[in-house]
């Protein structure tokens, strides 16, 4: 039985130690905004915030995470969507979808910790893959926040 | 396509089964489509105005979308359609899945793939047609691909919104005894402007729906349309961006169990046997069921099901294909390159005679390796077997064809089984196969009662895909003094796609097929002018399974003939786009958009040091697509592509910002084939497995795309897939330009 903080709540959970936060997220806890893309790390589709830092879920074990905050795209929003999520309406990123949760968690990680991220750094930052290759407006979204207009639809 | 040889077109049934339904409407009159089919459910408050359209008390109308949303953009395009004619207010539309039902089947997709003209109405193609209508008539044909589903359901689609429209105003006019004539519609209001009243659409909705609809509903001339036309946000991109969205692999029902999945690693392998003791007492294990070609673990839980597999002892039987190789097949294409026995698709003039008489003679040979799909959610499937019926949930781009399969596979009729159609993370051609759904069900039916979800491994997606053709071709060309091309010979070898799903499809393998259309597409069919033609294919089947993927044919013989043309321009000593402009006089259409992609991209100006451009101009899916690629190529010879500009001609772009969205897609899906793209196989397996081995472009390799749409008021053409083709010759000509060495193969390496 492992005690998760996960988007505020107490979570108790009966897994096998190295069952991936990824698996319980989505199978114990029916959080299934974070998506299973590779299993290793490689992706990004399940990006979630652990204490903050954007990290990719499918290989953290979960008996790692004992004392630590677990955040996940189904939190992000407070009563309005977070300014990133409306940038990525605003511009129009998504298509099919399915990397966008992790694409978004990594995106608020990044301009939380540097607000002003040069191109280079948001190239070095921005690994995550999308094959319907949204990565244009991915980046003209990410400009318009480091802008301060992320929040204009 | 020109068929030179009518002979061959025996059966038209491979093109009709994966096309889909033509000839669906050959015995339903438009009305008659509009008929809501018994699958159409609705809320209590909420009515149904026709098959396509739902109205709420609340004023919400809810759109039946017959195509798989997989990021193009149709949940969104095709409710356009009708909110145009119905003159909804947008911010209250929705989409919703059509289920599996005739009404909603895809007209056009066999039209495209027809061997016969529509206009043919001899013996054979009526023939064809009849035989073409049995098989949609018994299968459906709900189904997404070949860029096909806005030409489809641009009819039925305005039709309903149409007479949804007529229904509602009728009904507002009743209730104010004025004449409809006096009425007006705007944002999903009925007016009476002499009066100042007006109802919301909600209010009428049940009324209107026990009206008799119009025979001939009054379609908007294009002039009047106040959506269509206009970049329109997505319906889909609010549940996208907070994790709501539900894709198939989110599917959560009572009780649910999970099943991972292993294949044989050797292509068409199977199960020796495997041993359940070792892993029988793990936590949550609960069974090994065989599917074809290996097996499935399932337990309580992905994770667990996953551990459980593999810790399993699986003995494989290697079958016939252990000493498969790539590089066997692909020295076995170099020499049916020059001896296979070939079809001819086109020829025009005499080739021959037109080679003998040419001032210079130019030859190249071109080769693409096979790619995996790699959509971002993995296959996967859940299925549910209880009480003689079955419920399919699948993200899959052919349901009727779905349904097909899980009948078969459980012996229910067909109108027992239910077909759920959750969001695609992504499909390309992967999704309209049907092996995991084959296999989800096998293990449903093992286990009737409890519902089981099959997810499938990155690994097992890689290895287990149906490739794109590994495909070798030849060009043989001649030029008149003047440096005019005034003969034109391409042979190409591969395989069939057509013919690979059939066998996977039907029971009947061996029967002749006709040619494969998709293997000459965007060959056969050049706009360019050469009054001596001949193109060719050598069909050369091989054991992998070789499917549909973003642009099927188009993908690898635009590389082929766009980069040739570069050649033939070169050899000419003029500049590959005035080259192409001379051969372009008889294709005014195609020139304006090639103009259009070299003026806005400074095509002659001076490039910043280091930077190269090329130019390629492709027609696919009845879409052309011009594209200019920005390089440069470091001293190691890494090739970037720093900026491509796109211009593109669809018809009538629908809305502009997916057209522009599905450009970018297309291209940066093209550039990932271009620069990283390869699979190959080494004693029957695959031998890439994950991104690493089998990578994609990111976010730091994706130059700026500028699309520019030239609207040309041609017919519908699709846009999913025709900015894909022409990328991977725009940046092999500009990797000329940078370096004078011409690559003939994908991917582009220059060390």
């Amino acid at each position: 039985m492992f005690k998760l903080n996960i988007n505020g709540d107490d979570k108790a959970v009966d897994v096998e130690p190295d069952t991936p936060l990824l698996w319980v997220l989505r199978d114990t806890l029916g959080l299934t905004g974070t998506k299973f893309g590779c299993g290793i790390a490689a992706c990004g589709a399940c990006t979630v915030h652990i204490d903050g830092q954007a990290t990719r879920s499918c290989v953290m074990p979960v008996a790692a995470l004992e004392g630590k905050r677990v955040t996940t795209i189904e939190a992000l929003a407070g009563k309005e969507l977070h300014p990133v999520q409306q940038a990525w309406i605003a511009h129009q990123v998504p298509q099919c979808g399915y990397c966008q949760s992790g694409m978004i968690m990594a995106v608020e990680a990044m301009l939380r910790q540097n607000p002003h991220p040069s191109d280079a750094d948001i190239d070095a930052t921005m690994t995550n893959i999308c094959r319907c290759g949204t990565y244009p407006r991915v980046r003209q979204a990410i400009q318009a926040l480091i802008a301060g207009e992320g929040a204009k639809s | 396509m020109t068929l030179a040889n009518p002979g061959r077109r025996r059966l038209l049934i491979a093109g009709a089964v994966v096309g889909g339904g033509l000839l669906i409407g050959y015995g339903l009159r438009d009305r008659n489509r509009l008929t809501p089919p018994s699958g159409l459910t609705h809320g209590d408050h909420e009515f149904v105005l026709n098959g396509w359209i739902k109205i709420g008390v609340d004023g919400v109308v809810t759109i039946i979308v017959p195509n798989q949303e997989m990021g193009q953009g149709i949940y969104t395009a095709l409710p356009m359609l009708a909110a145009e004619e119905l003159d909804a207010d947008w911010s209250l539309v929705r989409a919703e899945q059509a289920s599996v039902d005739k009404i909603y089947g895809n007209y056009v997709i066999l039209g495209d793939a027809l061997p016969a003209k529509p206009e043919d109405h001899g013996a054979m193609a009526t023939t064809l047609r009849w035989v073409g209508f049995k098989l949609g008539e018994g299968i459906g044909y709900v189904m997404t691909g070949g860029s096909s589903s806005v030409r489809s359901a641009w009819d039925p689609m305005r039709l309903a919104g149409a007479s949804a429209r007529e229904m509602l105003v009728a009904t507002a006019a009743k209730r104010w005894a004025v004449d409809v004539a006096q009425c007006s519609t705007r944002a999903g209001r009925v007016t009476h402007a002499a009066s100042g009243r007006s109802f919301g659409y909600g209010e009428l909705a049940s009324e209107a729906a026990q009206m008799t609809p119009p025979d001939h509903p009054r379609l908007k001339a294009r002039q009047e349309y106040t959506l269509i036309g206009k970049p329109t946000p997505r319906l889909d991109v609010r549940a996208k961006v907070d994790g709501s969205a539900q894709f198939g692999i989110d599917v959560r029902l009572p009780n649910m169990l999970y099943a991972a999945v292993a294949q044989c690693p050797v292509i068409g392998g199977t199960v020796k046997s495997f041993d359940t003791a070792p892993i029988a007492k793990l936590p949550g294990f609960k069974a090994v069921v065989p599917i074809p070609h290996g097996v499935a673990v399932v337990a309580d839980s992905y994770w667990r099901a996953k551990s459980a597999l593999q810790q399993l002892p699986i003995v494989w039987d290697e079958g016939v294909n252990a000493t498969l190789d790539s590089n066997a097949i692909l020295a076995r294409y170099a020499e049916e390159l020059e001896h296979g026995k070939a079809n001819v698709y086109h020829a025009s003039g005499d080739v021959d005679a037109g080679l003998q008489q040419a001032a210079k003679v130019v030859e190249a040979s071109y080769q693409v390796p096979f790619l995996a799909h790699a959509t971002m959610e993995p296959m996967n499937c859940t299925a549910l077997v209880k009480d003689g019926a079955c419920e399919v949930w699948a993200p899959n781009q052919a349901p009727s064809i779905m349904r097909m399969i899980a009948s078969r596979i459980t012996g229910i009729a067909s109108e027992h089984v239910t077909v759920h159609t959750p969001f695609l993370g992504g499909g390309f051609g992967r999704r309209a196969e049907f092996d995991f759904v084959i296999q989800a069900v096998t293990v449903a039916k093992a286990m009737p009662g409890v519902p089981v979800k099959v997810v499938w491994s990155r690994e097992e997606d890689i290895q287990h895909d149906m490739y794109r053709p590994a495909v070798m071709a030849k060009f043989r060309a001649g030029l008149d003094t003047a440096g005019k091309p005034v003969a034109w010979f391409n042979r190409i070898v591969g395989a069939s796609v057509t013919r690979s799903l059939m066998d996977r499809l039907l029971p009947w393998g061996g029967m002749d097929f006709p040619p494969d259309k998709t293997n000459a597409e965007g060959a056969a069919d050049l706009p360019y002018a050469f009054p001596h033609q001949r193109v060719e294919h050598v069909l050369a089947n091989t054991p992998v399974p070789v499917g549909f993927w973003r642009s099927v044919g188009h993908s690898y013989n635009a590389f082929f003939t766009e980069s040739f043309i570069d050649e033939l321009a070169i050899a000419a000593g003029q500049d590959p786009y005035n080259f192409r402009r001379t051969l372009l006089t008889d294709s005014p259409r195609h020139l304006k958009v090639l103009d259009t992609a070299a003026t806005r991209a400074g095509w002659g100006t001076t490039l910043p040091a280091g930077r190269s451009r090329g130019i390629a101009l492709h027609e696919s899916f009845h879409t052309v697509v011009a594209q200019v690629a920005e390089i440069s190529v470091s001293p190691s010879g890494e090739i970037s592509v720093h900026r491509v500009v796109c211009a593109v001609d669809c018809g009538m772009a629908i809305n502009p910002d997916t057209v522009a969205a599905q450009m970018e897609s297309a291209i940066i899906f093209g550039l990932t084939a271009a620069l990283y793209g390869e699979i190959t196989f080494a004693k029957g397996r695959v031998e890439q497995s994950n991104f690493p081995s089998y990578d994609m472009l990111r976010l730091a390799q994706t130059p700026l795309i500028e699309t520019h749409i030239v609207d040309s008021g041609a017919a519908l053409g699709g846009v999913g897939e025709p900015g894909t083709p022409p990328i991977a010759p725009a940046v092999a000509n500009a990797v000329f330009a940078a370096t004078g060495k011409r690559l003939r193969k994908l991917p582009l390496r220059l060390a």
